[in-house]
């Protein structure tokens, strides 16, 4: 079944806030998925990079319950592709920080056994902390 | 060369052999590196929000102090910083051109920081890879004593020391620092399709199979191509790439270990510096048998 | 050109129109009658219902005669509607038709100000002084004349250039047609089939190429190069180097036997690499001249001594081997030059992720046109496997190569070869990875439809980064199917880089020759993107081709035959005629400094005998070199220092205490049409305004406009053309340079510098002008008078202000 889409000004006000955020001009996206099959994570993601990009452009906040923009791990590799010069990582980074700033993280730091924080890098953990946590 | 450096944690715990190692090799090249004092954690991770300025505080923190050096005389190079972990590279060098572009910012982070003397904006954040190239791979290699013939090893770049473009040290899409400098060394280098991939990075904090699966790629198609031994500037690939192995096995039990070296490592070894520089007990694959095999150790 | 005008002792005749009540209703037309009256040099004055009437027109006619009158100031509609008119009225009654000038009370003044007639009347007296005013210092003036033949110079024998020169040829115009490579016929020869209707393009092309040296009126310079081009339309001294070719041309008769013994083989730049040639060789069996030459960069003996090798001179039956050939330089005069020198393909190597150059199952669009043609003539160039793909927009619509824009053949050239592929062997799975398909052209959406029929895949998503596999050779990649939105992770036997065009790097210098703008792509500018896509800036100088874009065949063809024509209007003219807006020189007061002859972008001028001497043939009378004067001896025809000083002190001499004026200096091209068009919608803002018309921006200089703020300018405006549409596309960065200078010096004295701006603009920003003229006023306004103490000060030690500075920039140039 298809299900009716709506698309109201709530999806426009999503667009530039996400916009503003990124400092990415978003609408300019061509959709053709070079970020998707540059991103060596995509195979973990549940939507690929270029169709975050999409969703964005359309406004649709459902696209920061998606597994991508957590998989993510801003390494660059399609801001250095995109023939659009866009940075898809900032995309990410800002649907990222709009869950964050609610306070909500996406890692639970007491699961990681004492031994392994230990061995660590502390990079490792700063970074994720920075990335996953609010 | 007197310069003033910046370590990063890591480099005090987990990344002590890429520090000892570098500083001793980076001396040998006539580089003094001197600590920046009162140094603090440059977030590691650079802020990429428009409206973030909080987290670039650190980082500025960091160059206010290697300004502060500058005029007091304790390093030759005004203005100029060294660092070895490719990530406080790139946070540091992002934060510096995001503060000496816009003004603006500069004005709000000084008057929160609140100190003495105000950040000027004029910090060149430089990594010692790029030191070393723009002295000459010449130089390097008139000092080597040991070289490192018939070592094959594949350069792996990973992303903070190539992206984003405008921060990276070499061609993001066609790096040659890496084959350059083993070259100097007398090194076999082998171009490993994979060099430039992530490691992914921070999820080895919680997804050590994500982590494992792209070392696994990374690692074999380096042996695939021929390679004895990677090579990183990093102390977080050099974790996922080196300690993840465990992992990598336990998936693949036809994976065969290869050791993970520090750049600065085989620098120090073809230096003919000694094992207490060259710290490969530090690493988790130990690569004495290969070295060993190879007569250089 | 006569002498400058003394401004003494002149018969000036005012006429005030009605304009049937346009103007009057608003304007108290008889009180600017009476006010004129009074002004210097006026010794008549007179109102009229419709001055553009015959009425008018007899009027005028009347009192030339009559009263003896030297000068004519019509106040009325904009000069755009009737200057024309009144300059014929003056010609007829044996005035010079340049001692008229126009106010413009219509569209900048009632049409404007209806509501505010009082303050409509003023300005309209205003505007008739310093019309007057302007008047006093007109100078009788000819229109330049230059003469003119029928010599045409066409660089670049591709099918643009072919074209151009066959059209100029048959229509008995002299061609010379310089081609840099041993063969006429350009990229168009190397390919298969032209889409979409799949003619061979070796079948239609060659008897083209074959019709050149047919044609007695062209000369044909093969393997040669243009060396330089100097002067202007009707007098452009051309010198052309001719590499020798080291084989007598007369007497080779392309038996072969050379190429049979040459010891040395290089890559075969018609086989696009993927064939071997001699050093000895004919560039292709339809090349024209066919010829045998030899390649200097390759041959032993012409790199390493005339002991060496040798071979081809002994296996000649014809004795037509002749190694002391040496370059020949060609001397030549034309009237017009047709630059036509096309694209290169975009170097694959440079997008590194693709692998060309690494990956031997990787070519480029240009390798598979060859492949293509010799594999239906039987001669495999090379294999191609089942799987083929072609990969689009490399070196196209990527920034990270640094090419926006779109290269506009690639879509069809792939739709073209995938489906001659498919059809000529359907087992084979061809697949077109490509983000829009544009399909524009006539006859192409068809022809896209006819490939998507043949069976050839389109998928909506292209690779980011394309990997070898060490055994097979095969090519590896992912690409996200955008419209079903799968990664799909695929093999294929050969991939094929659909590369876009770049400027071809041969232009480079004959644009430098020719003194043409670039594009922000990277090609070249033409003068106006509608109405002369084949003009350039440089008089006489026209585009053919891919030179000034991407485009395919019959763009090419079509914009080579326009090239062609408007060259021929030019020649067929005995003369050309050119307004008599130029720059003049004060001898008198020149010295030779030479500071305006590198501000001139024209070049047009030259020190002669410690003189600045203007070239009239190439100034086009921008003015912007009257700002480097530091002795004010350059000037300008039209709109000489004197005019505008005087157009300035009269159109603020009536300001009372309390009023403020702010001078508008209009570019004639956009701004003062923009500010009629604001007249004609009725539109309004402040009638603080004065508004005088200039070339362009840059005749402002420094000195006038300090000169209007010490008599009392409370703003300065300038309005000034869109860069890229503009005739004078310098003079925004000459006004940049001028108003940060006088920013500086109001500064220092203390005035606002805020006071003086400047924009571009296009004809249709209504509201953006009324915008900009009451932000200012609104400024001044609300900063209050400037006080004559600080008036003063501006024009103290200008010279040294100005020039001290601007000395050393020059001599840093």
């Amino acid at each position: 079944m298809i299900s009716k889409t709506e698309i109201t000004a709530k999806n426009e006000a999503f667009l530039r806030r996400i916009t503003e955020l990124s400092g990415v001009s978003i609408t300019r996206c061509e959709q053709c998925g070079i970020c998707s099959v540059a991103c060596p994570l995509v195979s973990g993601m549940d939507i690929s990079p270029a169709e975050m990009m999409r969703t964005v452009q359309l406004g649709q906040e459902e696209v920061t319950s998606t597994k991508t923009i957590w998989v993510c791990a801003s390494c660059f590799t399609c801001t250095v592709r995109c023939p659009r010069g866009l940075d898809p990582s900032k995309v990410a980074e800002a649907l990222r920080q709009i869950e964050l700033r609610k306070a909500i993280d996406y890692m639970d730091i007491s699961t990681i056994p004492a031994e392994e924080m230990r061995q660590l890098p502390q990079i490792a953990l700063v970074s994720a902390f920075r990335k996953l946590t609010g | 060369m007197k310069i003033p450096y910046y370590p990063g944690c890591s480099l005090k715990t987990t990344g002590k052999n890429l520090e000892v190692s570098a500083i001793a090799a980076a001396k040998t090249l006539g580089i003094e590196m001197v600590e920046i004092p009162k140094w603090n954690c440059c977030g590691t991770v650079f802020s990429l929000t428009e409206d973030d300025l909080m987290h670039h505080v650190a980082p500025v923190r960091n160059l206010l102090r290697v300004q502060e050096m500058s005029g007091n005389g304790s390093v030759d190079t005004p203005n100029k910083m060294v660092t070895l972990c490719s990530m406080c590279f790139n946070t540091m060098k992002s934060a510096a051109g995001r503060v000496s572009r816009n003004a603006e910012d500069l004005v709000k982070i000084n008057s929160f920081m609140n100190l003495e003397e105000d950040y000027k904006g004029k910090v060149q954040v430089l990594h010692l890879l790029e030191i070393i190239r723009d002295m000459g791979f010449d130089k390097v290699k008139e000092k080597v004593s040991r070289p490192l013939n018939g070592l094959s090893v594949a350069p792996y770049y990973g992303c903070m020391l190539l992206r984003p473009a405008d921060i990276g040290i070499d061609d993001p899409e066609d790096p040659t620092i890496g084959k350059d400098l083993f070259e100097a060394l007398g090194a076999d280098v082998v171009d490993n399709p994979y060099k430039k991939v992530c490691c992914g990075a921070f999820h080895t904090v919680n997804d050590k199979s994500l982590v494992a699966d792209l070392g696994y790629e990374i690692l074999t198609r380096a042996q695939k191509a021929g390679g004895e031994a990677i090579t990183t500037s990093c102390p977080l690939c050099a974790f996922n790439l080196d300690n993840r192995q465990k992992e990598i096995s336990a998936a693949h039990p036809e994976f065969k270990q290869m050791p993970v070296f520090y750049f600065s490592q085989l620098m120090a070894l073809a230096f003919g510096l000694g094992e207490e520089e060259c710290m490969f007990e530090g690493n988790y694959v130990d690569p004495r048998p290969l070295l060993k095999s190879k007569n250089l150790l | 050109m006569s002498e400058v005008s003394d401004g003494e002792n002149e018969r000036i005749g005012v006429y005030v129109c009605h304009c049937g009540g346009n103007i009057s209703e608003v304007v108290d037309v008889e009180a600017v009658a009476d006010f004129a009256r009074d002004l210097p040099g006026v010794v008549l004055s007179r109102t009229n219902e419709h001055m553009c009437s015959e009425l008018g027109q007899k009027q005028v006619a009347e009192d030339i005669a009559e009263h003896k009158l030297d000068r004519v100031v019509i106040a009325a509609c904009s000069p755009q509607f009737h200057e024309k008119t009144f300059r014929t009225t003056l010609s007829k009654s044996g005035l010079n038709p340049f001692l008229l000038e126009m106010a413009n009370i219509r569209e900048q003044d009632s049409w404007v100000h209806h509501d505010e007639p009082e303050k409509a009347t003023q300005k309209a007296k205003d505007l008739v002084a310093a019309a007057v005013a302007k008047a006093r210092f007109d100078t009788p003036l000819d229109r330049r004349s230059i003469p003119i033949g029928k010599r045409v110079l066409v660089i670049g024998g591709g099918i643009a250039g072919i074209q151009a020169s066959l059209n100029l040829g048959d229509a008995g115009f002299k061609v010379y047609l310089v081609e840099k490579e041993p063969s006429i016929g350009g990229k168009m020869a190397q390919l298969s089939r032209t889409f979409p209707t799949e003619d061979c393009s070796a079948c239609i092309l060659s008897p083209k190429m074959a019709d050149v040296p047919a044609n007695p009126n062209i000369t044909l310079f093969t393997n040669s190069k243009v060396e330089s081009v100097d002067g202007y339309l009707g007098n452009f001294s051309v010198k052309v180097k001719q590499k020798p070719t080291f084989v007598d041309p007369v007497k080779c008769l392309c038996c072969g036997a050379c190429e049979e013994v040459c010891p040395v083989t290089a890559p075969d730049e018609f086989e696009a690499g993927l064939a071997q040639r001699k050093a000895i060789y004919v560039p292709y069996d339809f090349a024209v001249p066919h010829k045998y030459l030899i390649d200097e960069e390759r041959c032993l003996r012409l790199k390493r001594g005339k002991d060496v090798c040798g071979l081809c001179i002994k296996a000649c039956p014809h004795d037509a081997i002749d190694f002391n050939q040496k370059p020949r330089t060609q001397d030549f005069t034309v009237d017009t030059v047709i630059v036509a020198t096309g694209y290169d393909t975009f170097d694959a190597t440079k997008k590194k992720t693709y692998g060309y150059g690494r990956f031997e199952n990787v070519v480029t669009a240009l390798q598979m046109e060859r492949m293509i043609v010799n594999s239906v003539q039987g001669k495999p160039l090379r294999k191609m496997g089942k799987r083929i793909a072609f990969v689009q927009c490399v070196g196209s619509r990527d920034e990270q190569v640094g090419n926006e824009y779109c290269s506009r053949i690639c879509c069809m050239y792939a739709t073209k070869m995938s489906q001659l592929l498919k059809r000529s062997d359907p087992s084979r799975d061809v697949y077109v990875f490509y983000t829009d398909l544009r399909a524009f052209g006539k006859g192409f959406e068809e022809y896209y439809k006819r490939a998507q029929d043949s069976g050839v895949k389109f998928v909506r998503g292209r690779p980011a980064e394309l990997f070898e596999d060490p055994e097979t050779k095969k090519i590896l990649f992912k690409v996200e199917d955008t419209l079903s939105r799968q990664v799909i992770e695929t093999e294929f036997d050969l991939v094929v880089l659909s590369t876009g065009l770049v400027p071809n790097p041969g232009t480079k210098p004959v644009a430098e020759m020719l003194k043409l703008a670039k594009s922000p792509d990277g090609f070249l500018q033409e003068a106006h993107p509608k109405f002369k896509p084949e003009d350039t800036l440089t008089e006489g100088v026209f585009l053919a081709g891919t030179v000034q874009g991407p485009k395919d065949i019959p763009d090419t063809v079509g914009q080579a035959n326009a090239a062609a024509l408007r060259a021929v209007r030019l020649m067929n003219q005995e003369s050309y005629s050119m307004e008599p807006l130029m720059a003049f020189v004060d001898a008198d007061s020149c010295d030779g400094c030479g500071l305006c002859v590198p501000a001139c972008p024209s070049g047009a001028i030259t020190l002669e005998a410690k003189k600045a001497r203007i070239n009239e043939a190439l100034c086009k009378g921008c003015g912007s070199c009257t700002a480097w004067c530091p002795r004010d001896a350059l000037d300008l025809h039209c709109y000489s220092n004197l005019q505008l000083a005087a157009q300035i002190e009269v159109a603020l001499a009536t300001k009372k205490k309390n009023q403020q004026r702010i001078l508008v200096f209009a570019d004639d091209m956009t701004a003062y049409r923009l500010a009629d068009n604001v007249g004609t919608a009725r539109m309004s803002y402040s009638a603080d305004t004065r508004i005088i018309k200039i070339p362009s921006g840059s005749r402002v200089t420094p000195k006038l406009m300090l000169e209007a703020f010490s008599k009392g300018a409370d703003g300065i405006f300038i309005g000034e053309s869109e860069k890229k549409s503009s005739s004078y596309p310098h003079s925004l960065a000459e006004i940049e340079r001028n108003v940060a200078r006088v920013k500086e010096i109001l500064t220092e004295a203390g005035i606002e510098p805020e006071r003086i701006r400047f924009s571009q603009f296009v004809t249709v920003m209504l509201a953006g002008f009324v915008k900009q003229m009451n932000s200012l006023a609104d400024f001044c306004a609300w900063s209050g008078s400037i006080p004559a103490s600080k008036r003063k000060v501006v024009l103290k030690d200008l010279g040294e202000k100005l020039f001290a500075r601007s000395g050393k920039e020059s001599a840093q140039i």
